[in-house]
């Protein structure tokens, strides 16, 4: 079985700056790969990268093969049929990865009209409108119907997060990229918002990049991880190997700030 | 942001009221302008009573130094100030709107040239540029004067455009617009578009004023509307000699040339403020 997602000795420049140099690792269709590391490590710029949005100014090389197609220097238009079919974003931030100005249920509706056109099944009127109520019964909103008519503003922060997740799931995609889905919201909303994704996955089958530099969370979602500092990777294996045996002095300072966190936090309890 | 989004009552209170006085405002100018459409109380070319008449029942504010009705001629000016405001301002719009637009999607280089360019636009005066765009034109007359207000205002349009644009480009429903798959063409129609609505609309209501003082000083001037349209700026071209003795003839023009535009002014704040869903209280 090809690879959904396959990176080799990729890497992002900034001008002559190395952002992120020579990644390597492969995903198959119901694997999860954790990519962890500090803020600037360029987790996010790897999935930007791998997805071919990165920002004017930066530049990549190497190899990221995306569903059987090669994505460094592809153009947009190809990229275009590609995403929102075979990959799909959840991002950090909620309040502004939705559009302020539209109702979320519209936001919804949009990308999942383009699919089911893709698909030769165009969905419009009534029929779109359920859709859009039943994956927001998916990602188990309450009162769908209130929330479809709703801005975003007007929603928590975890309902917010659980429509992003639904305008995901609407591209029907095969690879979920989810970049520190949970970092913005409080302990117990994570704590749901992993277990959708946790159960979403596995019920469609897809594979999952999750990025995160929260080691408890990477380490109770995903089976292997990828440990970059300062776009090289330090470490790479599955979960229980890496975090229980950390070889490189980074990874076992990140446990160790880790635990030292987790021991305060109970120290005060 | 928050603070913004939380309207203290009196706050909200002040803007429903400006909102309803510049409905009011510009209601007035509206419906007189369209009546001029079909119905006037006299010729506006011809001696309706004596030369420099006071106000009176039969001529509510006199008559100019030919002994045309100014009552007349203030509601033609209306209806003319009406046309050029919506003309210039939808010309510098679609102007305006696709070079910014343009500037925010190009590369550095071609960004940093047009970015140039509207600047030194910008340099020069509104007025100053129309006036040369008039003086390239054969003739002087109403469109060649909304057409050169409309290429004077659109610098300014294209700048905010611009950076409302790039401010939009960069937020993450952008980027979650592009991974599901949505093209350029259609990113721009539904969220670049609405997102940047709410400010530029503020500033179409402003640059509105804006041509429409630009028009009456062309018609001062001479290079606007040519007679015998009755522009206000022309009708207080003509009062200016007989200020003294009929001042009534150059107090009007001003009177509603300030009201349009203040009345213009507080719709567009009123209205947008109705519109913004992140500004409407819950």
């Amino acid at each position: 079985m090809t690879a959904l997602l396959s990176l080799e000795n990729l890497s992002v420049h900034a001008g002559s700056k190395a952002l992120v140099s020579n990644l390597s690792f492969s995903l198959n269709r119901g694997e999860r790969l954790g990519l962890i590391g500090e803020s600037g490590s360029g987790k996010s710029l790897t999935s930007l990268a791998a997805t071919g949005l990165l920002p004017a100014g930066l530049s990549a090389s190497g190899s990221a093969i995306l569903a059987g197609k090669q994505v460094i220097g592809a153009p947009d238009r190809e990229l275009n049929q590609l995403r929102g079919t075979a990959v799909a974003i959840v991002f950090q931030e909620p309040l502004t990865a939705l559009d302020p100005l539209m109702r979320v249920g519209k936001q919804v509706a949009e990308p999942l009209a383009r699919r089911a056109k893709r698909d030769g099944t165009p969905l419009s009127g009534t029929a779109l409108d359920q859709a859009v109520l039943a994956l927001f019964d998916e990602v188990a909103l309450p009162e769908p119907q209130r929330i479809a008519k709703s801005y975003p503003h007007e929603l928590s922060g975890g309902q917010r997060q659980r429509i992003a997740i639904a305008m995901a799931l609407a591209c029907k995609p095969d690879l979920l990229i989810a970049d520190e889905p949970t970092t913005a919201l409080d302990v117990t909303t994570q704590a749901e918002i992993l277990g959708l994704l946790d159960r979403l996955v596995r019920e469609r089958n897809m594979a999952l990049l999750f990025i995160s530099h929260d080691l408890p969370v990477v380490a109770n979602t995903v089976e292997r991880v990828v440990v970059l500092r300062q776009g090289e990777t330090v470490e790479a294996g599955n979960v229980a190997e890496v975090f229980g045996n950390p070889r490189h002095d980074y990874t076992k300072s990140l446990l160790a700030a880790a635990r030292r966190l987790d021991d305060a936090m109970e120290g005060r309890v | 942001m928050s603070t913004t989004t939380m309207t203290a009552p009196a706050d909200k209170k002040s803007h429903s009221l400006a909102l309803k006085a510049g409905v009011v405002l510009v209601g007035v100018h509206i419906a007189i302008g369209l009546l001029t459409l079909v119905w006037l109380p006299y010729d506006p070319t011809a001696m309706a009573g004596g030369r420099l008449e006071g106000p009176s029942l039969l001529h509510w504010l006199g008559t100019d130094r030919l002994g045309r009705d100014l009552f007349t001629q203030m509601m033609i000016g209306s209806r003319i100030a009406l046309i050029v405001g919506v003309g210039a301002v939808t010309i510098g719009a679609v102007i305006g709107v696709t070079l910014g637009l343009l500037a925010a999607f190009a590369s550095k280089w071609l960004d940093d040239a047009l970015a140039a360019t509207l600047d030194i636009l910008i340099a020069f005066p509104t007025l100053l540029i129309a006036m040369l765009v008039v003086a390239a034109s054969d003739t002087a007359n109403l469109w060649s004067a909304i057409f050169a207000l409309g290429i004077a205002l659109s610098a300014i349009v294209a700048r905010l455009t611009r950076i409302l644009a790039k401010r939009v480009l960069v937020m993450d429903y952008i980027t979650a617009a592009r991974t599901s798959g949505s093209g350029w063409p259609k990113i721009v129609a539904i969220h670049i578009l609405p997102n940047i609505w709410p400010t530029l609309s503020v500033n179409f209501a402003l640059q509105f004023g804006l041509a429409v003082i630009a028009e009456a000083s062309l018609s001062y001037l001479g290079l606007g509307a040519p007679p015998p349209n009755a522009s206000w700026g022309r009708i207080l071209q003509e009062a200016q000699g007989t200020v003294y003795t009929a001042p009534l003839g150059a107090i009007a023009p001003g009177i509603a040339l300030v009201s349009l535009a203040i009345g213009v002014n507080l719709l567009a704040d009123g209205l947008r403020d109705t519109i913004d869903p992140t500004r409407r209280a819950r």
